[in-house]
Parts: structure tokens; sequence; C-alpha cells
């Protein structure tokens, strides 16, 4: 029957559809692994780059990663975690200044990473004097990943039951202990998303860090210094570096692993937390 | 020794239901007059007189829609949190003009307890739903947080029930147990007023039954003002009833008075059409 063949086609396009973007997905890796196992050591982790990165390793630029990460962090928690819970609490939904941030924020989300990049090396680096410096790659992320961030809080805080504001309120809670102890974990799966979309598009941003944390390959003594980011390292080796493909793929694989590693962290730690704390019926 | 002394009767704190104490006495212990509610523009509820007394269960009736929750909410001001509500009137308890917009609504919060139509326990365990409120609002010492929580679960007859996991989700318990939870993290705060929105339209026949003797017996203990559409609960349980009544899409009290004669023999048509099943 004609019907039966239509569903048949729709079920096979259904298919064809997520086995393609699987297949991208690993073909991806696996090429990754093909070209980067070769290169990947022990020593690679540890060691410094040499040779413009084509030998050596990259301990240097995995620490100053990780510091602008931990920057970054560091910075736009808290004050995503603010702005989300007043959009969410502390505002009429309709109000017209929530909106206007809410707009903005929209807006921020979609500017490409180039012009952060810019608008970090201008405000960071030199009205702020912070220079090319990890503390300036790691405030630029900041910026670049608060709107994302913001608007994923936000939704998960509105998403929670309004049972739960009255209850409190009627107990004679204040909103702000309402918040901590109540509002905020019952949205801890919401925050502990936003986190990860901001730690991925952090980890993997080349463009605003080119301009603000730099590229120099040493090992950094503090945040003031310039740290070389993994994703502008991958970035230098593939574009700049003759024979640097080698240490290039090697070095995707590590950022991918990283930001596995980071991801599923991070879900199993508020998963635990989450059946410890909170827990389900 | 500080030790907290046990405040309930020996009677209260076990299983089966032992009627209250002599009940309620004819003392005003919230007096409302002339009470309005309006959302934006328009008026919800009209001039609403009545006085709710001491120990005294009083039960709200009428139709859905005639706004006996907002009545309700206006008593603990939970209708300040909704946005363009506006409230009119005069609101007395014991001392304290409800209404007023520099009282502390917090403390008013606390002596004025309430109970919603769906149970909503915090997705906390059962022992932070208790110590929560209570820290809110100073406790800090262990043992009289033990002992406060121990005495509001034994009141509301959940203590055997739950004693052996007291640290686990609260959102596990059945509706009827987490529903008397509600109730218990209300008293834990000792208010003298309980407000109750239908606190059993969302429970199974059983539940429900559990938690009409348990109101019941909170008789004499508490002020006790409860919205019920069940008639044969209200003719069960209060001492005094109000009955409410959508006039020109605007709620009103129809009529009000001891809740035997006001079901029995109504002085207003209305009453006596609703409470007879011919309408409403």
């Amino acid at each position: 029957m004609p019907s039966h063949a239509m569903d048949r086609a729709f079920t096979c396009a259904i298919w064809s559809a997520a086995v393609l973007v699987t297949s991208a997905f690993l073909w991806l890796l696996g090429d990754l692994v093909w070209h980067g196992m070769a290169h990947l050591s022990w020593s690679f982790l540890v060691s410094e780059p040499m040779n413009a990165g084509r030998s050596g390793g990259i301990a240097p630029i995995l620490v100053s990663t990780l510091l602008i990460l931990a920057v970054a962090l560091a910075a736009a928690v808290p004050l995503g975690l603010g702005a989300a819970a007043w959009l969410a609490e502390y505002t009429r939904r309709d109000g017209a200044l929530g909106q206007a941030v809410r707009l903005s924020l929209d807006v921020l989300a979609g500017v490409p990473s180039i012009i952060f990049g810019l608008f970090g090396n201008v405000f960071f680096s030199v009205f702020l004097g912070l220079g090319f410096s990890m503390l300036s790659g790691g405030l630029t992320l900041a910026c670049m990943i608060l709107p994302i961030f913001i608007r994923t809080c936000e939704a998960g805080l509105s998403a929670v039951s309004d049972d739960w504001r009255h209850g409190a309120a009627a107990l004679g809670m204040t909103r702000a202990a309402a918040l901590w102890h109540i509002l905020l974990p019952a949205a801890a799966s919401a925050i502990v998303a936003g986190l990860m979309l901001g730690i991925g598009r952090a980890t993997a941003e080349t463009a605003a860090l080119i301009f603000t944390s730099g590229y120099v390959d040493r090992m950094p003594e503090s945040l003031s210094d310039s740290g070389r980011a993994l994703a502008v390292h991958i970035y230098d080796l593939s574009m700049n570096v003759t024979g640097g493909d080698g240490a290039a793929y090697a070095s995707a694989l590590v950022l991918i692993v990283l930001i596995v590693a980071i991801n599923t962290g991070a879900l199993a730690l508020s998963d635990r937390w989450w059946t410890r704390r909170i827990a389900t019926s | 020794m500080n030790t907290p002394k046990p405040e309930l009767p020996a009677t209260y704190t076990v299983g089966d239901v032992v009627s209250g104490p002599p009940c309620c006495e004819p003392v005003s212990h919230l007096r409302i007059e002339k009470l309005s509610v309006a959302y934006g523009a328009t008026t919800v509820l009209d001039e609403v007189s009545l006085d709710i007394y001491r120990g005294c269960i009083t039960a709200l009736i009428g139709p859905s829609g005639c706004d006996k929750t907002s009545f309700l909410s206006t008593l603990n001001r939970l209708t300040d949190l909704v946005p363009g509500a506006r409230v009119n009137g005069r609101i007395h308890f014991e001392a304290t003009d409800v209404l007023d917009p520099r009282l502390d609504v917090l403390a008013l919060r606390r002596r004025v307890g309430m109970i919603f139509q769906k149970p909503n326990p915090f997705p906390l365990s059962v022992r932070r739903n208790l110590e929560l409120p209570l820290r809110e609002h100073g406790v800090r010492r262990r043992d009289v947080l033990d002992h406060k929580i121990e005495t509001a679960l034994r009141d509301v007859g959940l203590w055997e029930e739950v004693r052996d996991r007291l640290d686990s989700p609260a959102l596990a318990l059945s509706g009827g147990q987490q529903q008397r939870l509600c109730i218990a993290r209300a008293l834990v705060l000792e208010p003298s007023v309980l407000l109750m929105d239908e606190p059993c339209s969302a429970l199974d026949p059983i539940s429900s039954g559990v938690v009409e003797k348990l109101i019941q017996r909170l008789r004499g203990r508490y002020t006790v003002v409860i919205v019920t559409h069940n008639l044969a609960q209200a003719r069960r349980i209060a001492n005094y009833a109000a009955f409410f009544w959508m006039k020109e899409h605007v709620g009103k009290l129809i009529e009000f008075g001891r809740c035997q004669p006001l079901f029995e023999t109504p002085e207003n048509p209305l009453t006596a059409a609703y409470v007879s099943g011919l309408s409403g």
C-alpha cells in the first residue's frame, strides 16, 4: 500500500539523517585518533614545545588552557547566576528592563568571537592595562560565554514550579533563602547544562584569545603572563608551521578528550549531588 | 538544663484521632472588614466582612471561581506575590493590621501558616523540609531542631511512618504523606492560624480521610480557615461556614454563620440552593 511505502521511506530518511550526522562525527574523531595517536605519548603531555611546536610537547599550553578556563568560569559563574536569578526571580517576566536585558543577551550570544577578541583587546588588555595575559583572555571568554550561560540558567529557574516559591513564601522565608536553598538546587541540571555549553565554547575558542591572551608558548608563571591556549596552538601548528600537522592532530585529540572529560565530570558530579541532596520520586 | 519543654498534651502525639479539646470560642481572631481584591482593573472579590473565631474551623464554601483562594491569600499577604493584585479593606489579626504596608510579612506568615491544594514539599529530605523554615527563623540548636521536628511529625501522625527515613527524599512519600508533611512543616513554626486551600482535593479518598481527621484534631489549638468544595467535608469538620457566590463576575460573601444552621436552615435562598445541590 502506498501509505506503507511512504511510511517506510520516511523511516529510512529519518534513520539516514541520524546515521549521516553520527558518521560525520565518528569520521572526524577516527581521523583525529588515527593521525594523532602516533604523536601522542606521556612525554607529549608533560614536555615543553620545541622547534615551534613541531616536536616536544604541550605542557605549558595545557596549563595555560586550564588557567584561562578557570579565570573565565570564576568570573562567569557567579555573575551569570546572579544575572539569571535577577531575570527569573526579581523582575516581572514582561517588564521592560528585563526584556531589554534578554534582548541584548540574545544579540550578544550571536556575536562572532573575533568581535569579542577585539573588544577584549581594547577593554581588558589596553584600557584596563592587563596586556596580553591569561587574565585578559579568561575575562574575554567570560564575556563570551555569559549570554548563553545566563539564558540557560534563567530558563532553568523559570521552569521550577511556582508551588515551591509559594510554599517558601508562606513559611515566611525570604526570597533569597528560597532562591539559595530551593530554586537554584532545583535548577541544578539546567545550570550544569549552561556550564557545559560555556566550557565547550571557551575551550574551543581561538579568535577571541589571539588578541587577548596571546600565543607565547612558555610555561606561564602567573595569570598576568601571556599564555597560549590549545585551540590557538592547533591553529598555529596547522596554519603557520609547516611540518606541524602531527603535533596539531595530537593537540586536537587532547582538546577533544579534555572537553569530553570535563563535561562527563560535571554531569556525574551534578547527578550525584542531585540524588544525594534533591532526589526524585 | 535548657531542654525544650514538650508543648503538646500526650493525646496529640500518637496514632488514633482523639477528638479536639473543648472546642472553639466565639472570640474574634481575625476580623475582616470590607475586604476587596482586584487584579489590575478587575475586581474579583467585593467587600467581604466576617470574623474568624479563635480555635474554630471555618469553612469557605461556594462554586469554583468566586475567589475563595484570593480571600485566603490576603490573610497571610501571599497576594503580595501576584503582580497587579490590589487589596482594600481591613484585616485585624490579634493586634496586627495585616494590610499595613510596613508590616513584617515574614513574621506574619510565620504565625499564619498555609497549606496548598497540591502538596508542595520541597525537593529535599523529609528532615530538611522541616529544618529549613526553622533555621530561617533563627532556630539553630541541633537538639531543639530535632525535638521540634519530631513533635511536628508526631502531630500529623507521620512520625511512625517516616522516623526511619528522615533523610530520604520527601518527594518519595505518597501524596497523603506529602500533604501531612506540608502540614507538619507549617506546624513546626508554631503558628496560631492555619489557612488551608482545598487540602484534600488532590488526594485519594483514604489519604483524604486521614488528612481530614488530622484537621479535626487541630481544632482548639489552631484557628483553621479551610476552602473546600466538598460540602459533606465542610459539614463534618467546620464550626463556622462562609458561603461565597459570584454576582456579576465578582465574588461576594453571601452568608456566614455557624455551620449546622447554615447548612440546615440557611437564610439566603442562594445558600439554600447551593447547599441542597440545586445550583453551583
